[in-house]
């Protein structure tokens, strides 16, 4: 390692360091948007003073928002260090993400244990989209214009323009309605994995299909293709073994990017299949107006969605030698 | 421009012109409940499949569905077009402001904020400022008006990172130059002289954004953020169409809003890869 790869490598990890900060403060923030005061939305106008004391001080609500206030009738006012802003900040540092309003829980562990389904939920959807578009962009790269590659392209646009809330219900109704294979909704067997899995990974299909095709065509084009069939080697070990390597380069990038994407998709694929996700609760959490945990997963969800990015540019950067010189 | 691009400007005509001429060409009132004759009673026209009075059939509450299809694009296009100017407008001013200025300025704002606000999945952001903003039962305009901020405070970043890099190549032009050597103010150099030739990539930003606009809107009205019912989005009936009841009796619940959404996605998508193609001569040949 030089100097320079060091630098680099520091100004990389500081500006990682920095979102995650500003992540995690704008959550913080964005729960005091919330119109009215928690204590009385939940514990409704019946609730005596003492009871109203009680939830405030369990979820550490009866201190200021933050460092200092302004209003109109007290003008300026400085409150220190004791502000929810900086609660919240050594709750996050400890592990410790608050306790939901409705279930009296903590946070973190309602989020573990739903997290599993979710990441299970991505993996299978991942999974799904490199099943179908490695093969697929790779045959329409290699037969452009030909049957194959028009029925390619037809399929990447429908992967794009119909929305998973309108794939799911279509793949119910074709596999759980009139061919009855699978169950409709629920995760009971592991193959219930699967109409969750395409739904969610359809888009992403449709969108590494394309990648994939275009990536081969450029790469068909270059020199060392034409070295490679020069020297004799049958097109299969032109095309799998030198083309697809390099090839594969940008879709890496854009695996890891969707990967995020996925984990924001999930909300919606869980609701569908009704599968108890970080999604569904996420949902679950607005709907009762359990602000702590909604809070709790978006911070989750934002900072997976941060790691996974900048794992893939490390990744990104590791394939590809000509990046790390720039 | 190709033949895609065409078809995209056909489908996104009849979609504007849906959503402008909405009562007249509904064929009912798309919150009315009806009912029909059977056996000399009157019953409620629950689910009924598409026939002579009902089009497209009628939903689980005995509702018209063309007549919801219908007025469900004047949601989308009012929510679209509104994120679409108003993210459009924030993202250039500060897009403009980053590339022009450049310095510590475009340090904070390109690599900073813009990295921050792209580190946040959108759709999730959006989820948790509309859950946020809404008190219990939010009114209909409430709502609307939170999804546009929600949407807009998502949105702004891909106009800003387009605008930045072309200031940053415009202002380095002759006739910028020149301008700026005859004396022309920053505001003048930016709105006279760049603006106007850095349009282009932003029409085709704009008219993708629109895309992802409309899908949002049903997205979070799908998961029950959007505006409330009776309202028809088409995010909500498509919700309200996928329980395995009405998939297994009336399907057009769900394939018509479903198909009203596709197609608009597709021709704004379609208008934007046309534009893209033929605004940029490099692509021309694939």
């Amino acid at each position: 390692m030089n100097k320079y790869k060091i630098f680099n490598f520091a100004k990389r990890l500081g500006l990682f360091l920095l979102v995650i900060f500003t992540v995690v403060s704008l959550v913080t923030i964005l729960i005091e948007l919330v119109p009215g005061d928690p204590a009385t939305a939940r514990l409704g106008d019946q609730a005596t003073p003492e009871q109203i004391q009680a939830f405030r001080e369990r979820h550490k609500l009866d201190r200021p928002a933050f460092f200092f206030t302004y209003s109109s009738e007290k003008g300026f006012q400085w409150h220190g260090s004791r502000n929810r802003y900086l609660d919240y900040w050594k709750g996050v540092l400890q592990g410790d993400l608050g306790i939901s309003y409705d279930t009296d829980r903590p946070v973190l562990d309602m989020i573990l244990e739903r997290y599993p389904m979710t990441i299970r939920l991505a993996l299978a959807a991942l999974f799904v989209a490199i099943l179908i578009s490695i093969p697929l962009g790779v045959l329409a790269g290699t037969n452009k214009n030909s049957l194959i590659d028009n029925f390619s392209s037809v399929f990447a646009l429908m992967g794009i323009c119909l929305p998973s809330f309108v794939i799911g219900p279509l793949l119910v109704y074709l596999f759980a309605v009139q061919i009855k294979i699978f169950q409709p909704s629920g995760y009971e067997y592991p193959e219930d994995i699967i109409l969750p899995a395409i739904t969610l990974g359809a888009a992403l299909s449709a969108i590494l299909t394309r990648m994939v095709r275009s990536s081969v065509i450029e790469e068909l084009g270059e020199d060392y293709v034409r070295t490679a069939r020069a020297k004799g080697l049958s097109e299969r070990i032109v095309v799998y073994k030198h083309v697809l390597k390099n090839g594969l380069i940008p879709v890496v990038t854009i695996l890891g990017l969707q990967l995020g994407v996925l984990l924001a998709g999930a909300i919606i694929t869980e609701r569908i299949f009704n599968l108890r996700g970080i999604g569904t609760l996420l949902l679950d959490g607005i709907n009762t107006r359990d602000h702590r945990l909604v809070q709790g997963v978006v911070l989750v969800i934002s900072v997976t969605y941060i790691l996974a990015n900048s794992l893939t540019d490390m990744v990104y950067r590791w394939l590809d030698p000509r990046i790390r010189l720039n | 421009m190709n033949k895609l691009a065409y078809i995209g400007f056909f489908l996104a005509t009849v979609f504007i012109l849906t959503a402008i001429f909405a009562p007249y060409i509904a064929t009912h009132d798309p919150i009315k409940r009806f009912e029909k004759i059977e056996n000399g009673e009157s019953v409620s026209r629950k689910n009924d499949p598409p026939s002579r009075d009902h089009w497209f059939g009628t939903d689980s509450l005995s509702r018209d569905v063309f007549s919801r299809v219908v007025y469900g694009a004047r949601i989308s296009l009012f929510v679209g077009i509104s994120v679409v100017s108003i993210a459009g407008i924030v993202g250039i001013i500060i897009g403009a402001i980053a590339g022009f200025y450049g310095g510590w300025l475009d340090k904070f704002l390109a690599g900073y904020v813009f990295n921050v606000f792209l580190a946040f999945p959108g759709l999730l952001l959006a989820i948790a400022i509309v859950a946020f903003l809404s008190g219990t039962n939010p009114s209909a305009t409430d709502r609307i008006r939170h999804l546009i901020i929600a949407m807009c405070i998502t949105g702004w970043v891909g106009y800003a990172r387009v605008m930045r890099g072309q200031v940053l190549k415009i202002r380095e032009y002759d006739f910028v130059q020149a301008a700026r050597a005859l004396g022309a103010s920053n505001i003048r150099q930016l709105f006279i002289h760049i603006l106007p030739n850095a349009i282009q990539p932003l029409i085709v930003q704009a008219s993708l954004a629109m895309a992802g606009a409309v899908l949002a809107e049903a997205s979070l009205s799908f998961l029950g953020l959007g505006i409330p019912p009776p309202s028809p989005s088409w995010g909500t009936m498509i919700d309200d169409a996928r329980g395995i009841d009405t998939l297994r009796t009336a399907i057009h619940n769900l394939i018509f809003p479903g198909a009203a959404l596709a197609l608009t996605v597709l021709a704004f998508n379609f208008i934007g890869d046309g534009l893209r193609e033929y605004l940029d001569p490099k692509q021309r040949k694939r």
